[in-house]
């Protein structure tokens, strides 16, 4: 059986990993590949932690990844990486988002956001560090910090042959195709 | 065509192919974005929403009965809400087709409970269908109106967050043209008298016969030949984890249709095969019913019966197998918990509740449960939809009788409020009660991702309609005391909890504000104004007591080194009740 490969997007409730996923499922999709993509929604809207897991292969069963199993992991914001991280295959990349959100707990003083959570991970694993932020912000739209590491993930993932600036611009808000598109291949790069 | 869609998404596809009209449902997850989908078929399909499941299921009966094809959609838990006109419909039978989605939540991802509702099939006596993935779930929609009309009966159609969320390619096909069914008056059938439904008992016995005969022939039940050593029997996404993890290294028993079971190729599959393995999420529905009639298998003796299955879980289970991970320390790593937006009008609320003493605070389901999280904490119980305002009940006449000193204040949302709430509110009135009900208008339903309700001023189809006027109902069942507040006004809510705990009797309090994510309509600009905007921290002035903190509100950051508070302005919504609690007047509105 061909191998399936898994990517698991993991962020912040409001951070775009959705529309990420979505992205991502329809160009595998177009490309040939059956896909299974599987999300949490509920609870998670509110500011919690959330996860996207997409898998692709010429035939998928589980639509799950289980700890271990990542090939990629793709983290929009820097805890969650760290949270996440027995999900990737010790053999896998991180493309880890230098982006803090602070959740709760440590906005109450209750918790302080850990320290030094890109060495511990450059420690396991290869791994790409990326300001997704400052480059969104840059390129005039911090909005699209999500698109920004999309690209990121296509570059380590080597899905480079598959037309993905047609995918987004079918899929992101009318009006928004160009930033998107600029994001995305900024997080290329 | 080709789509990827989700189960949801198909299970709505399902019901437009099948030819279905009427379709009513109440939101919960993972099931809400089934309705929401049906819906976008307008002009084919009416879909709405019910003001609870027990109403939804009896519309879409009775809808039935007229010879429409039907679909009512529901969370798990709903379907005990539903429960009772359920089994009913079991006896009754259908006229058009009917198809009951209960979308269940192994692991609790957003639930109360972690209930396997296979057993409602089997219990209230009606056919059950499960899909695996995404072309499963629409092709039984139409499998399952297909049972439903040929043997009358309802379809149980029981799907998981994993196939209500999964998303997976889908065949689509045209809609059926067929004809609504005539009606007709049949009271031996729709009469269920003690005379009549002791007929219609015995005559459900039969079609449970017949049932099982099509679910050893239907192709919904299948077997995949591979190695015969180890055979497995498995339904749902539970299927999918044991090809993920056995691949042709054994044969599967694959269900599709799952009451009444498939006894004869159950057992025909046992005879051929090694070791017998029942890979099943949550309870032992199957396994238990191949040990009743003495057939050898392994399920929950090695497979957990509790939280979500994955590929990993069985693996390790009946293989042995453990995939390495990375090894790290992960022990310290802060939570994330879902919190009450910045900006969402149940703050000012809870912050004035979380300053009472001696209450016991009964609270429901909905966005507002997250008020009774830190730093809040104004929150005593959760249990059902509904509950706060009954259990509040309850607990105050034990105190009373108990001569303590403690009052019960109840927290229901609106949508929750149309739910079930009205009916505990009468308990309250008719029993003489001394309770403070507190009904949080935030104008939508909020949890599940803003469905409209009998409150909100439109139907799902997105029909203007009459708006249910909380404090015209509240009126009407008896209730003498009634306030309505601004939440975001900390003044006014305290106020308002001043005046209700010195009232001997029992009160309301409705609080009033749209939900901060909520897209706004004329009615909401005209009411409530255009009041979004930023507020800021003077640093200069701010003294770091952290009052403002004490909101919980996740626009606001405390600087441990300069010891002074920031709002983030990209989250700020200018709420202002921060403003409020900062004792030496640092924060103030931009432009105000
Ligand atoms: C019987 C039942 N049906 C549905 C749900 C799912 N559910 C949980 S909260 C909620 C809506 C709450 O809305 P509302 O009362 O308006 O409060 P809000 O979230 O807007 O604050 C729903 C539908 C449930 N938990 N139980």
């Amino acid at each position: 059986m061909a191998e399936v490969k898994n990517i698991l997007l993991v962020g912040v409730g409001g951070q775009g990993t959705i529309l990420v996923g979505k992205i991502l499922s329809s160009g595998l999709m177009r490309a040939g590949y059956d896909v299974k993509m599987s999300e949490v929604h509920g609870m998670a809207q509110r500011g919690g932690s959330v996860s996207n897991q997409v898998r692709y292969g010429t035939k998928v069963y589980s639509p799950i990844i289980d700890k271990g199993q990542a090939d990629i992991l793709v983290a929009f914001e820097t805890m969650e990486a760290l949270r996440w991280l027995d999900y990737l295959n010790p053999n896998g990349k991180a493309v880890v988002n230098d982006y803090r959100i602070p959740s709760a707990p440590i906005l109450m003083g209750k918790n302080d956001y850990p320290e030094g959570i890109l060495s511990i991970i450059q420690g396991k694993v290869d791994t790409t560090v990326i300001k997704a932020g400052e480059i969104a912000k840059k390129l005039g739209n911090s909005r699209t910090m999500n698109i920004v590491l999309f690209g990121a993930l296509v570059k380590g993932m080597n899905l480079t042959d598959i037309n993905w600036e047609q995918v987004i611009t079918s899929i992101v808000k009318a009006g928004t195709e160009d930033i998107n598109v600029e994001a995305f291949r900024a997080g290329l790069k | 065509m080709k789509m990827l869609l989700t189960g949801n998404e198909a299970v709505a596809r399902g019901a437009y192919e099948a030819g279905v009209t009427y379709a009513a449902a109440y939101p919960g997850t993972p099931s809400t974005e089934i309705m929401e989908t049906v819906a976008e078929y307008k002009g084919d399909i009416l879909a709405e929403w019910a003001p609870n499941e027990k109403v939804a299921l009896e519309c879409v009966i009775g809808a039935s009965l007229a010879g429409a094809r039907v679909l009512a959609t529901m969370k798990m838990v709903g379907v005990n809400v539903a429960s009772d006109p359920l089994f009913c419909a079991a006896y009754a039978g259908v006229n058009g087709g009917l198809v009951l989605v209960s979308a269940d939540d192994p692991g609790l991802h957003s639930s109360q409970n972690e209930q396997d509702n296979r057993y409602y099939a089997k219990f209230a006596k009606v056919a059950m269908v499960e899909p695996s993935d995404s072309q499963e779930s629409k092709d039984m929609v139409l499998a399952a109106i297909e049972i439903s009309e040929k043997y009358d009966i309802p379809v149980l159609f029981r799907m998981t967050t994993r196939v209500c969320h999964g998303k997976s390619l889908v065949e689509t096909g045209e809609r059926q043209q067929v004809g609504q069914r005539p009606y007709v008056k049949n009271l031996q059938k729709y009469d269920l008298v003690p005379a009549v439904s002791r007929k219609l008992r015995a005559g459900l016995e039969e079609k449970l016969k017949r049932l099982e005969e099509f679910s050893n022939t239907t192709d919904l039940n299948f077997i995949d030949w591979n190695d015969k050593g180890i055979g497995i029997i498995s339904s749902g996404v539970a299927y999918q984890y044991a090809r993920e993890v056995f691949g042709t290294t054994a044969s599967y028993l694959k269900l599709g249709f799952t009451n009444p079971l498939p006894m004869d190729k159950i057992r025909a599959f046992a005879k051929e095969v090694g070791m017998l393995y029942v890979v099943e999420e949550l309870e032992p529905f199957i396994e238990e019913q191949l040990n009743a009639v003495g057939i050898a298998c392994i399920g929950k003796a090695k497979i957990p019966n509790m939280g979500e299955l994955t590929p990993d879980i069985v693996a390790k289970a009946l293989l042995d197998q453990i995939r390495p991970t990375i090894e790290y320390d992960s022990t310290n790593i802060p939570t994330r918990p879902p919190t009450l937006c910045a900006g969402c009008p149940h703050r000012g609320f809870f912050y004035e509740l979380s300053k009472r003493k001696n209450i016991m605070v009964t609270g429901d389901i909905g966005c507002y449960g997250l008020g009774g999280s830190d730093p809040l904490n104004a929150k005593d119980t959760s249990y059902d939809m509904g509950s706060s305002i009954s259990m509040g009940y309850g607990a105050q006449r034990a105190f009373e009788r108990n001569n303590e000193n403690m009052r019960t204040i109840s927290t229901i949302g609106d949508s929750t409020f149309f739910h079930t709430g009205i009916n505990s509110l009468i308990h309250v009135v008719y029993n003489r009660g001394n309770t403070i009900t507190c009904i949080l208008d935030n104008r939508i339903t909020g949890m599940t991702g803003h469905q409209e309700n009998p409150g909100s001023g439109f139907t799902l189809q997105g029909m203007p309609t009459k708006i249910i006027d909380i404090e015209e109902v509240v009126k009407a069942i008896g209730i003498e005391h009634i306030r309505k507040v601004n939440p975001l006004n900390l003044k006014e809510v305290e106020e308002a909890f001043d005046w209700a705990l010195e009232i001997d009797g029992p009160s309301v309090i409705i609080t009033r504000w749209p939900c901060i994510l909520k897209k706004q309509n004329d009615a909401d600009h005209k009411e409530f104004g255009d009041y979004r905007g930023t507020c800021m921290v003077a640093e200069e002035n701010c003294i770091g007591c952290k009052m403002c903190i004490k909101t919980g509100c996740p626009a606001l950051r405390f600087n441990k080194e300069s010891k002074k508070v920031k709002i983030d302005a990209s989250q700020c919504a200018g709420c202002k009740v921060c403003l409020q609690v900062c004792p030496v007047k640092a924060i103030r509105k931009v432009g105000e």
